[in-house]
């Protein structure tokens, strides 16, 4: 028996012919099946369409405003990144204050954010769940409310918590936030994110497996350290995603800082000053000076550090994904 | 229906025990015929059929272990096997024995008999009845008909000592016929035998039916001297 | 049934219901101790939901009620803390579902959430957790490597061996082979015949030869006409595959049930 060759049995080598030298068999419905094939083409054109449609609507507004900044940029470079605005009619200077304070509001805004939106994600996924079907009418009254609420908030137009931000933060609370500051400005927004980053960690969490918490209670372990230990580390791609798109949100936003953050074109050196970030550094050159080269430059910049941050972030997640799902 | 498959294959597999217990009991019935006839040809033809019955009950064998490799029987279907490769044992050395008594025609060769058979005919026809009635209890599972069964093994009992309290006065008569007579004695023992293995298939049907292994030996007989 | 071992798990009467529907009724059965016993039964007589009594993972299901007595070691387990119950009944479940992490901290999860922290008491409790799962000489090269990493027989001697970490003295499998491949199956079935040394172990099986195969005792559940599970016969194995009692398990193991 030479290597490569199966043993068969003599009986079924005997048995029969083998296959015939030519295909009889009779396709009888090659009409119909073009068609559905035609079909399929069609389909898969016009998605494809809409596809490259969204890349090059992305690619042309950011190009666009990119192209047209780099010219600015380019000319005083690093000068337009490292100096100051001085004001004025033609907006002399560069954007470097409110790069600083833009990263400012970012971190600052997260930090509240994001743990709080995580921290009720986890009450609502773990342990509302359980109380549901529970005897306590109350608690789970209480967290029927919390869910409608979070999914209302998600549709609530930005300006509306600038001006909430702006009645309790900015005047209310005048004392202990110094009026128009970066800590009124992060609160405020951190309201407008929550139900965002709620809503897609709560996804995450429910996403991760049954099996992944039963396993878990089933060696003795308790609610708590289940989540802490299994389902978050699970449900970490997830809650990034959430975190990320924030990002992008605080970065651009403009409404809820232009009633919070002042405008101030100087650098905040605390909490309880306010400032200017470069979304709307953009819209106060763009509308109160004639400089609109420094706006379309402004853009530039701040399309490329929304493109930077995102990609740290990605790669943050990358390197905390792999570590957990094995090489 | 589930297995039903696998129950077409147990049918398959009683039909051919009964086959088998056809063609023995032909076999037993005929040898005794052919001895009492002094038919010495139809003696050489059942010694040739008994290579046939020996390739059924192979055939049988080889079937009930290809459905116990692929059938995975438990319970009451794994018992059933268990009684189908032990009843075709048993069938096939009844048939032995019918070849043995076809033997004995040949070796006392042509010329009469001492005496004309009664009794050893009786024999015959009351085991091959014993072994019909067994194998349709086996069929239908029958377990007071196999309870019942091994008591009549006492009348081929007592008619085998009748064959040999007879033919022992035939000896004494005349030292000559010791010859003949042992060899019609032997014919009668081959007989009681397969009586005997007739309660042995009686002892399967229970034990299909109800799990239970019994020993079902009538109480020995006393048949001076000779081993029961 | 002759007592030859002594009792672990007993029920009483124990009847479980979700909401209104009657999920099992009137179970009363008596589990030998350092025995494999076996359950089976028909898809959806209640054979997983009388599993998963024993650890209190039906706690997890809403609407879940319970009447009768559930006894370990003489202790009622409705009376224990179930976080504490869960380190003395220990579960493996269908599809291996190792965590997304080592292998190491797999099999040390157990321990480190009862408060252990010292490295080198969780490694030795980790490499003979792995022995006694026969995976230890597979995977010592690499214990670093996700646990993600392995095939799905591997897999599933992970989650033995996370079980073992804890040192239960019962180990309940839900069809823990049911997801393998046959030779990765008659490995676990082998396992689990040295595991019984040490351990107390009910396995949920819808495989009657590997019941008939791999247990030393086994109980045959049934539905009634409203759908509630009971019990209709518990025995040793070897009887219940020649000789059972009771014409339902009769023609349920050769295959003519329904």
């Amino acid at each position: 028996m030479s290597e490569g060759t199966a043993t068969v049995s003599k009986s079924v080598l005997e048995a029969g012919e083998g296959a015939p030298d030519r295909c009889t068999i009779d396709f009888q419905d090659q009409a119909n099946v073009a068609r559905r094939r035609a079909v399929q083409g069609i389909a898969f054109g016009l998605l494809w369409l809409a596809g490259i449609a969204a890349v090059l609507v992305l690619l042309f507004v950011a190009g666009y405003v990119i192209a047209r900044g780099a010219g600015t940029v380019a000319a005083d470079f690093p000068g337009f990144l490292l100096d100051p605005p001085l004001g004025g009619l033609s907006a002399e200077g560069g954007i470097s204050t409110t790069i600083v304070t833009t990263f400012y509001v970012v971190f600052l805004t997260i930090g509240i954010a994001a743990p709080l939106g995580i921290f009720a994600a986890i009450y609502l996924v773990e342990y509302a769940e359980g109380v549901e079907n529970s005897e306590n009418k109350w608690v789970s009254r209480l967290v029927g409310v919390v869910r409608f609420g979070v999914e209302t908030l998600a549709g609530v137009p930005s300006i509306i918590f600038g001006l909430f931000g702006y009645a309790l933060f900015v005047t209310t609370l005048n004392e202990h936030t110094g009026g128009f500051s970066l800590i009124s400005g992060s609160l405020a927004c951190a309201c407008l994110l929550l139900p965002v980053i709620i809503r897609a960690s709560e996804e995450a969490l429910k996403a991760v497996p049954r099996f992944y918490r039963e396993g878990s209670l089933a060696l003795g372990a308790t609610q708590w350290q289940t989540v802490r230990q299994v389902v978050l580390p699970a449900a970490l791609p997830g809650i990034i995603t959430g975190i990320v798109l924030s990002v992008g949100r605080v970065v651009s936003e403009t409404a809820v800082f232009y009633v919070t953050l002042g405008g101030t074109h100087n650098l905040p050196t605390s909490l309880r000053q306010g400032g200017r970030t470069m979304a709307m550094h953009l819209y106060t050159v763009a509308t109160e000076t004639t400089a609109y080269e420094k706006a379309m430059a402004t853009g530039a910049v701040l399309i490329v550090t929304i493109v930077l941050i995102n990609l740290i972030i990605n790669l943050i997640s990358r390197r905390l994904t792999a570590g957990l799902k094995g090489r | 229906m589930p297995r039903e498959s696998f129950d077409k294959d147990l049918q398959h597999l009683e039909d051919d025990i009964l086959t088998l217990g056809s063609m023995v009991e032909t076999s037993i019935m005929e040898a005794v015929d052919a001895l009492k006839r002094r038919d010495l040809e139809r003696s050489r033809e059942l010694i040739a059929f008994d290579r046939k019955i020996n390739e059924k009950r192979f055939a049988i064998e080889a079937e009930a272990l290809a459905v116990i490799a692929m059938q995975q029987p438990v319970a009451i279907d794994l018992r059933m096997l268990a009684a189908v490769l032990d009843i075709a044992d048993e069938l096939e050395r009844i048939g032995d024995y019918a070849k043995g008594i076809a033997k004995i025609n040949l070796r006392i060769g042509e010329g009469p008999l001492l005496k004309p058979l009664v009794d050893i005919p009786a024999m015959a026809r009351k085991a091959c009845s014993m072994l019909h009635r067994a194998l349709e209890a086996f069929i239908d599972r029958d377990v007071d008909r196999a309870r019942a069964l091994p008591r009549e093994d006492d009348e081929v009992d007592n008619l085998y000592n009748q064959v040999y309290r007879e033919l022992m006065t035939y000896v004494i008569a005349d030292p000559r016929t010791i010859e003949q007579a042992n060899f019609l004695l032997w014919a009668a023992h081959n007989l009681e035998r397969a009586a005997d293995r007739v309660t042995n298939i009686c002892e399967r049907v229970l034990f299909t039916a109800t799990g239970e292994l019994i020993e079902m030996d009538v109480e020995d007989m006393d048949i001076e001297g000779m081993p029961g | 049934m002759e007592d030859v071992n002594h009792t672990k798990l007993e029920t009483r009467g124990y009847d479980m219901f979700y909401g209104d529907f009657q999920a099992l009724r009137e179970v009363h059965i008596k589990i030998p101790a350092n025995q494999i016993t076996a359950i089976i039964g028909p898809s959806g007589c209640g054979k997983s939901t009388f599993l998963r009594t024993f650890n209190r993972m039906n706690d997890l299901i809403s609407d879940v009620r319970v009447a009768g007595e559930v006894i370990l070691d003489g202790c009622s387990i409705f009376e224990m803390d179930p976080v504490e119950l869960r380190r003395h009944v220990g579960m493996v479940f269908q599809r291996p579902n190792p965590f997304p992490k080592s292998i190491f901290d797999n099999v040390a999860y157990g321990p480190r959430a009862n408060g252990l922290r010292d490295r080198a008491q969780l490694g030795d409790i980790v490499k003979r957790s792995l022995r006694d799962a026969v995976l230890w000489d597979e995977v010592k090269d690499d214990l670093g490597r996700s646990g993600l990493a392995l095939s799905g027989g591997q897999q599933q001697r992970l989650c033995i061996a996370r079980a073992l970490a804890v040192e239960p003295q019962v180990i309940l499998m839900d069809e823990p082979a049911s997801a393998l491949d046959p030779i990765a199956t008659l490995r676990i079935e082998e396992l689990i015949q040295t595991l019984k040394e040490k351990y107390t172990i009910v396995i949920v099986t819808h495989n009657m030869q590997q019941a008939a195969r791999a247990s030393d005792y086994t109980a045959f559940f049934m539905m009634a006409e409203d759908r509630a599970g009971c019990l209709v016969e518990f025995g040793p194995t070897q009887q219940i595959f020649t000789r059972p009692q009771n014409k339902q398990t009769e023609d349920y193991i050769t295959g003519r049930f329904g």
